[in-house]
């Protein structure tokens, strides 16, 4: 099976998307990622990487209302699939192993 | 600033009109409308957070970001079909398919190529030259960051019985309390200043000459220094000194210099409490190494303290910095009439009589616009910038046309090829394209070279412009001038052969049949004149400026200055030594004599007016150039005595006459002046005048010596140069080090800072030297930039002709006859050149000399020899194409088909 490797912004993306209770489109998920990372993100950063994740399948897409803020465009919303549940769960489990195998007192050492 | 009540629905705002164009032609259209959607809302919410100016530069910086291939891509969603018709666009393909063809071009005509690439190459090293310094010449004093606010304040007044306007920078002292009082809502520092000069700083036994400015303490917030040691705070104490970097370098070395003692002129003593980086040189005060409290320099000299209250006594510099909401209008229009508002009743009276007024010359002005007529700026430096940026400007076009005539003259070899890319199909526009690629390469690898020619040139560019350029190759903007720079390049050079060259009509041009008619070389033969006209005007205008310079310096000066060397008398212990010093110094046998006198010979320091006279014209101004002199001065740098006779110590009264220079016997009209007497402008005193000598040039060159005065100095009172000649057989290495020896021994608190007279006196020629040498540069640059074109235009003509050659040759053609045919037309060409050149640079140069009042004549045979020598340069050039040509035994041009 093919590795999937999902870099820094993908995975915190697909974070974002996973802990919303509904479909997100563009503006909210560059919003939360701003006020989580305190880094500022441009719309195009965003909108490529959720295009990528569609196109890797953790994430589907539909088509959402429009408003009049934006001019009467309509919004294309996405929502976490399956596969992106997994692979978030892969991330995961191997961080925990890896935290869990730093030795114990290592990080006291360093004073932290 | 208030709060703007907002707008509920933000009508005002929306995002820039062109940003929604460009994100619209650039965008896929299955991504543009979520994209959009979601850029536009960010906007209207940012509207509401930041307002509308940051809003929508964030939207365009926004829209920016989405110009990525990922964006432009088309239909992504249905990806899951492997193949597209188009493996790659279309558009690389074609493109690398150009550039391809472009390199085997340059690499086929390895002459052409480089004829057109260095010539190109030199042109755009030139034209970035120019640039850099027409950058430095702009951003002359902008290291301050508020030199949008910076001023000096200036005066101007009428003399009512001339009618003549004059200004002067030098300001009163009470004007400072005046105007803290009176017009401080206008500034936010107001500062007294003496003027920038030349002292010695010591330290112990180290002394070292240091350029320095005693002004009020404000000056290191105002010109926003950067502090390295110490604060703004730092000349806030009486005796303090703020170094700049390099001088605390200079005196302590590696030394931590803050609190120690030094000692300015031997007799100011101050405490180092900051150091400051330094000011770069493009700057007013950039060669100023220290910077020391106004108040120490009043309480270090009596005088001034005397005139402390006093309105009459004008010799201070007052630099203020407005507050941020100040215009410098606003100001200007504020304290215009200062001196009837604000100065005593008398003072006022007086003013008005002279039509004082106040203004502000802004910073911003002092480099580019330091000429004043009528006591305001006028122009200046600012001229220059405007002609070395049309010669940049011209060379590149030179460079230029060379690439259009080499490209277009090659036409027919390539008409064969535009055909058959037409007969296949390719557009109009596409071969546009790929001319335009073919210019764009050679001007990328032009831009190297050029590059590379200018990292050369620069050290001598700097020497001669007396500038400290350098490349800004870390700077990010200067990357993208240089591309503006490229693709404006590529299209002057490139547009006119590609649309020249894909106009051709294939049916025409595969059958063999275009005749490209008698008009086809009409353009490039216009060209080559444009060419070699700019080239004879810069030829032209270097002989002249050369000329006009050679006239100035033969000019006889007056007084000879042969090992002359003058030292400031500016330390306290040169008082009553000065007779020691000399008879010490003429011990020594190297020194031929030793006299002083009030200012350098080069300068005037002094003009003092009111003087009358028997049968003065009341009208006529009575100000002369006054310089007081010790007893042997005269014989010293042997000035010529039209009558009368010289001071001498034999006359015990001498101390009340004076001798004058020729000009002044001149303007006093009297018939005889030695034995007449001038009454000063007290009334009281006066001084007989008891010889009259040629006139010294003490002052410009260029312009006629002013009525000077010399009085006798018999004690030394106002002296302030010790003039020393050396013996004309002993060579001035050898004698400083003796002579510095007497100045250790009899005065060691001095520093013995020398200067030669005759380095002095070129320096006045500094700045024409300067043009002199750029001048030549360019003209040189332009000549040869020219004759690369026409070589290259030649060699082209002799190949296209060869057959026509080998036919005339096997009828009984001569060689001779062959080189007039082939040259004839250049020559004409550069004939029709001359006949521009000469009247357009005969208007120029007249309307530059007339700057002078001291000038030279343009006279006939600076056109015939720069005509001659262009005609010479033309006929080289073409002659070695076409005796070549004609060389070429007839049998081998025909025999080939």
């Amino acid at each position: 099976m093919k590795k999937t490797i999902l870099g820094e912004l993908e995975e915190l993306v697909l974070l974002v998307v996973a802990a919303s209770s509904e479909d997100v489109y563009g503006v909210p998920v560059m919003e939360q990622l701003q006020v989580l990372t305190g880094r500022s993100f441009t719309v195009s950063a965003v909108h490529t990487t959720l295009y990528r994740l569609e196109e890797k399948g953790f994430l589907s897409s539909s088509v959402g209302g429009a408003t009049a803020e934006r001019g009467g465009r309509r919004k294309r919303l996405f929502a976490l699939t399956a596969a992106g549940g997994r692979v978030l769960l892969d991330i995961q489990q191997m961080r925990q192993q890896l935290w869990q195998s730093i030795p114990i007192g290592k990080l006291e050492l360093l004073g932290l | 600033m208030r709060k703007q009540p907002k707008p509920d629905n933000f009508s005002g705002a929306h995002p820039p009109r062109w940003a929604d164009r460009l994100l619209e032609w650039f965008v896929a259209p299955h991504l543009l409308e979520y994209v959009q959607g979601d850029l536009q809302e960010l906007f209207y919410k940012r509207v509401e957070q930041v307002g509308p100016a940051r809003a929508r530069r964030e939207y365009v910086w926004g829209v920016i970001h989405c110009l990525t291939p990922f964006f432009q891509k088309p239909l992504r969603r249905e990806i899951a079909q492997p193949f597209s018709d188009y493996p790659q666009p279309a558009q690389t393909v074609m493109l690398r398919n150009y550039l391809k063809i472009a390199f085997r071009n340059l690499a086929k005509n390895k002459g052409y190529s480089f004829i057109n690439i260095s010539g190109l190459a030199m042109g755009m090293a030139v034209t970035m030259l120019i640039g850099l310094w027409i950058y430095d010449e702009i951003s002359f004093n902008q290291y301050h960051k508020n030199y949008k606010d910076i001023a000096q304040v200036r005066r101007v007044y009428t003399d009512p019985n001339i009618q003549k306007t004059f200004g002067t920078e030098a300001m009163q002292f009470p004007m400072r309390a005046a105007l803290k009082s009176q017009y401080h809502h206008y500034f936010k520092h107001i500062l007294m200043a003496w003027w920038v000069s030349d002292y010695t700083v010591s330290m112990a036994d180290k002394k070292i000459q240091k350029r320095g400015e005693f002004i009020d303490p404000g000056v290191l917030d105002m010109l926003s220094l950067k502090m390295l040691k110490g604060n703004y705070a730092s000349l806030d104490q009486l005796h303090s000194i703020v170094l700049s970097k390099s001088a605390a370098q200079a005196i302590f070395g590696e030394e931590d210099p803050i609190n120690k003692n030094l000692k300015i002129d031997n007799r100011i003593d101050v405490v180092v409490t900051g150091v400051y980086e330094d000011i770069p040189r493009n700057n007013r005060f950039g060669d100023v190494e220290f910077f020391s409290p106004w108040d120490l320099w009043v309480a270090s000299n009596g005088w001034i303290k005397e005139v402390e209250n006093e309105w009459g006594n004008s010799s201070f510099g007052i630099y203020v910095q407005l507050l941020p909401h100040v215009s410098i209008e606003t100001a200007n229009a504020g304290i215009k009439d200062f001196y009837l508002k604000s100065t005593p009743k008398e003072t006022a009276e007086q003013s008005a009589k002279y039509k004082f007024g106040v203004f502000l010359y802004p910073m911003k002005d002092w480099h580019l616009y330091s000429e004043l007529k009528d006591g305001r700026p006028s122009g200046g430096r600012i001229t220059f910038v405007w002609i070395f940026g049309l010669v940049g400007f011209f060379v590149l076009v030179l460079a230029c046309i060379n690439f259009m005539n080499l490209s277009t003259a090659r036409s027919e070899k390539r008409a064969k090829e535009i055909g058959i890319r037409k007969a296949i199909g390719s557009l109009k526009n596409q071969l546009v394209q790929q001319f335009l690629s073919e210019s764009f390469l050679v001007v990328i690898l032009s831009f190297a070279l050029s590059l590379l020619l200018i990292s050369i040139a620069l050290p001598w560019f700097n020497q001669v412009a007396d500038k400290a350029l350098s490349l800004p190759v870390e700077s990010l903007l200067f990357w993208a001038i240089s591309l503006a720079f490229i693709a404006i390049t590529t299209f002057l050079a490139g547009a006119y052969p590609a649309f020249y060259l894909s106009a051709f009509q294939p049916v025409k041009v595969l059958k063999g049949t275009i005749r490209l008619g008698r008009f086809a070389a009409l353009p490039r033969k216009i060209l080559v004149v444009v060419q070699f006209t700019v080239s004879i005007i810069l030829i032209v205008g270097t002989i002249v400026v050369y000329k006009q310079i050679k006239y100035a310096q033969d000019r006889p000066v007056g007084y000879n200055r042969e090992g002359l060397i003058s030292v400031p008398k500016n330390d306290p212990n040169y008082v009553g030594k000065l007779d020691v010093l000399r008879s010490e110094l003429l011990n020594t046998g190297v020194v031929a004599g030793v006299e002083l006198s009030s200012s350098p010979l080069t300068a005037v320091w002094n003009n003092v007016g009111g003087f009358k006279w028997k049968g003065k014209n009341p009208e006529l101004a009575s100000d002369f150039s006054i310089t007081e002199v010790s007893y042997g001065f005269g014989q010293l740098v042997n000035w010529q005595l039209i009558a009368g006779r010289d001071f001498s110590r034999a006359f015990a009264t001498d101390s009340t006459k004076m001798i004058i220079n020729e000009t002044a016997a001149k303007y006093l009209g009297l018939k005889n002046p030695v034995g007449e007497f001038v009454t000063f402008y007290d009334g009281k005193q006066t001084r007989q005048i008891i010889g009259v000598v040629k006139d010294l040039v003490m002052t410009s060159p260029y312009e006629p010596e002013k009525r000077a005065f010399f009085f006798l100095d018999a004690n030394y009172k106002s002296a302030s140069q010790i003039d020393i000649k050396i013996k004309p057989t002993v060579s001035a290495n050898a004698a400083l080090p003796e002579i510095e020896a007497v100045f250790k021994k009899i005065v060691p608190s001095a520093a013995f800072n020398y200067k030669f007279v005759d380095e002095e006196y070129a320096k006045k020629f500094s700045d024409e030297d300067r043009i002199s040498k750029l001048a030549s540069f360019f003209a040189t640059l332009a000549i040869f930039i020219s004759c690369l074109g026409l070589f290259g235009l030649a060699s082209f003509v002799a190949e296209q002709r060869t057959k026509e050659i080998g036919v005339r040759k096997v009828l009984g053609a001569s060689v001779l006859n062959l080189w007039g045919l082939l040259s004839k037309d250049f020559v004409l060409l550069v004939i029709i050149a001359l006949g521009i050149a000469i009247p357009t640079s005969r208007y120029f140069l007249t309307g530059w000399l007339e700057k002078y009042t001291y000038r030279t004549e343009i006279s006939w045979w600076i056109f015939a020899a720069s005509g001659a020598g262009a005609l010479l340069i033309t006929l080289l050039t073409v002659s070695f194409q076409s005796i070549k040509a004609a060389l070429i035994n007839p049998v081998k041009s025909l025999r080939s088909e």
